[in-house]
């Protein structure tokens, strides 16, 4: 009886978004009276940090800090559309559409800052501090407070942008079914190294190997987040999860958190991540999707990492210390000893 | 059995509210008194994110009785922060990206409050033991390790500068 080790691989191309009816999302964004802009999404952030992405594009493309963008997704009804938060699709399109009404209301921002500062608007820059100046004369500037206040109170005009993204909609050609599906594809490889104790049948993940090439990672630490607690969801689909696990007949199946297993604090592989990046042309500032498929490679690469341990092959999940032992038990029968 | 009115101190403030028979500690929360950082997850003692600290014990407030406890000293999520400022675990939370939906995070907070209460200098096994009670399902768990282990470090750290 021993404790088996294995190492195993898998990979993953990983569309963004989909392409049924274009697949749009829309922004808006607008200054208020003290340069705060707001930007205003229907796009729902349930932990995968869309707001912060949505916050990044903003303050890049406006070129202001961060602190002055707030991102408001509060209401789907009275919001800008948006398809949703599925696909991948988030950080894609909602970053795209909030690059387009950024550049926008950057070019309001521009034009009445001329009118303040009483030059020409193909003159002036910004600092990225609050500041917007004149090229080569950087104390004949404007701070965005004054000019947000000046617009509304002064000028008369409204430092706002609309924005949209929506791939060309493409339907399937009947003959050969060929499409245009998606508008990039992320791709990953994950290496696993497992132990097999091939007298109980436990797996144990020790190890695991990330690597993701995201297109542009724009915010790397979120990116990472997204890789690892993915992967970790992987490593519970891949050993402990099931709703089913004598299905068709549902009578063990477990009916609450005290039933259902999932790896905790102390059952966790240690993880290794690498973001590769090569801009992908139609992402926002480069980057793709990496939301879904974070949860996918580990678990054909436990699989694969479990038959290099111990032979024995599964294919259905989770891969449980009884379907461990009734293969382990098979390969003997194959080949006595 | 009527309704009766039960007295807890909540955050270093007296509050008195009438509470139904068998009334949970976290519906009192929650209902009465407008305290919602503790999240109703499970309702049987199963992910944590309910967790308060009761006379400076963590609980699972879905599984505590309000009149049991009537009289106690209750801290929630609310009562961490000082004013505007967030303590250290509140903010290597955030500096270690230890939160993604936050559905886990008050309990992940509460628990990691008494468990640096009662140990200024955890070793990762013990953090590991403090937050197995609470379930998350975003994170992987190791950013939250990593985050509580960093809020032992800069208390200690501002423990000895004061
Ligand atoms: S709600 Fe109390 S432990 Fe889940
Ligand atoms: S951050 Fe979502 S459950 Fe922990």
């Amino acid at each position: 009886m021993a404790k088996l080790r294995g190492r195993g691989y898998a990979s993953v191309n990983y569309p963004t978004g989909m392409n049924l009816g274009g697949d749009p999302s829309q922004a808006l964004i607008h200054a208020t009276t003290t340069g705060t802009f707001v930007v205003s999404l229907s796009s729902v952030d349930l932990g995968q940090g869309i707001k912060t992405i949505a916050a990044q594009c903003a303050a890049e493309t406006l070129g202001l800090p961060i602190e002055n963008v707030l991102v408001d997704t509060a209401d789907t009804d009275t919001g800008p559309h948006c398809m949703g938060t599925f696909a991948s699709r988030g950080t894609h399109r909602v970053g795209n559409a909030v690059i387009m009404a950024a550049a926008e209301a950057r070019g309001v921002m521009l034009e009445v800052a001329a009118e303040e500062l009483e030059v020409d608007a193909a003159d002036l820059e910004t600092d990225g501090t609050g500041y917007i100046a004149v090229k080569g004369a950087r104390d004949k500037r404007v701070h965005i407070t004054d000019l947000a206040l000046a617009a509304h109170f002064k000028h008369g005009r409204t430092i706002s942008g609309r924005g949209i993204y929506l791939k060309e909609p493409s339907t399937p050609v009947p003959e050969t079914g060929e499409m245009d599906p998606d508008s990039c594809q992320a791709h990953a490889c994950t290496v696993a190294v497992v132990e097999v104790d091939d007298e109980t049948g436990v797996v144990e993940v020790l190890e695991l190997f990330n690597t993701y090439e995201v297109g542009r990672a724009l915010n790397p630490a979120m990116a990472t987040q997204q890789v690892e607690g993915g992967a970790w969801m992987g490593v519970s689909h891949a050993l402990f999860e099931t709703t089913e696990p004598y299905y068709p007949a549902r009578d063990h199946g477990p009916r609450d958190f005290a039933g259902y297993l999932m790896p905790g604090p102390a059952d966790l592989p240690v993880q290794h991540s690498l973001l590769l990046e090569r801009p992908a042309d139609n992402g926002p500032y480069g980057a793709k999707g990496i939301g879904e498929m974070t949860a996918n490679a580990p678990i054909p690469a436990i699989a694969n990492a479990i038959f290099d341990a111990c032979g024995v092959r599964l294919t259905a999940m989770p891969f449980t210390p009884e379907r461990v032992l009734r293969g382990l038990d098979a390969l003997r029968t194959e080949e006595p000893c | 059995m009527p309704s009766q009115i039960v007295s807890l101190d909540v955050n270093g403030e007296r509050r008195e509210f009438i509470a139904a028979p068998g009334a949970t500690l976290l519906a009192c929360l929650r209902e009465s008194l407008g305290l919602t950082a503790a999240k109703r997850g499970c309702a049987q003692g199963a992910c944590g994110t309910c967790t308060v600290l009761v006379d400076g014990r963590p609980e699972a407030a879905c599984l505590v009785a309000v009149e049991t406890v009537a009289g106690s000293a209750i801290r929630t999520l609310e009562g961490v922060a000082t004013g505007g400022d967030l303590d250290e675990v509140q903010s290597a939370f955030i500096d270690c990206f230890a939160t993604q939906c936050g559905f886990c995070t008050p309990g992940m907070i509460m628990v990691a409050e008494a468990l640096l209460d009662r140990d200024p200098d955890p070793s990762e096994a013990d953090v590991i033991e403090a937050i197995s009670g609470n379930v998350c399902r975003c994170t992987g768990y190791r950013p939250i390790v990593i985050a509580i282990l960093e809020a032992a470090r800069r208390r200690r750290e501002r423990a000895v500068t004061r």
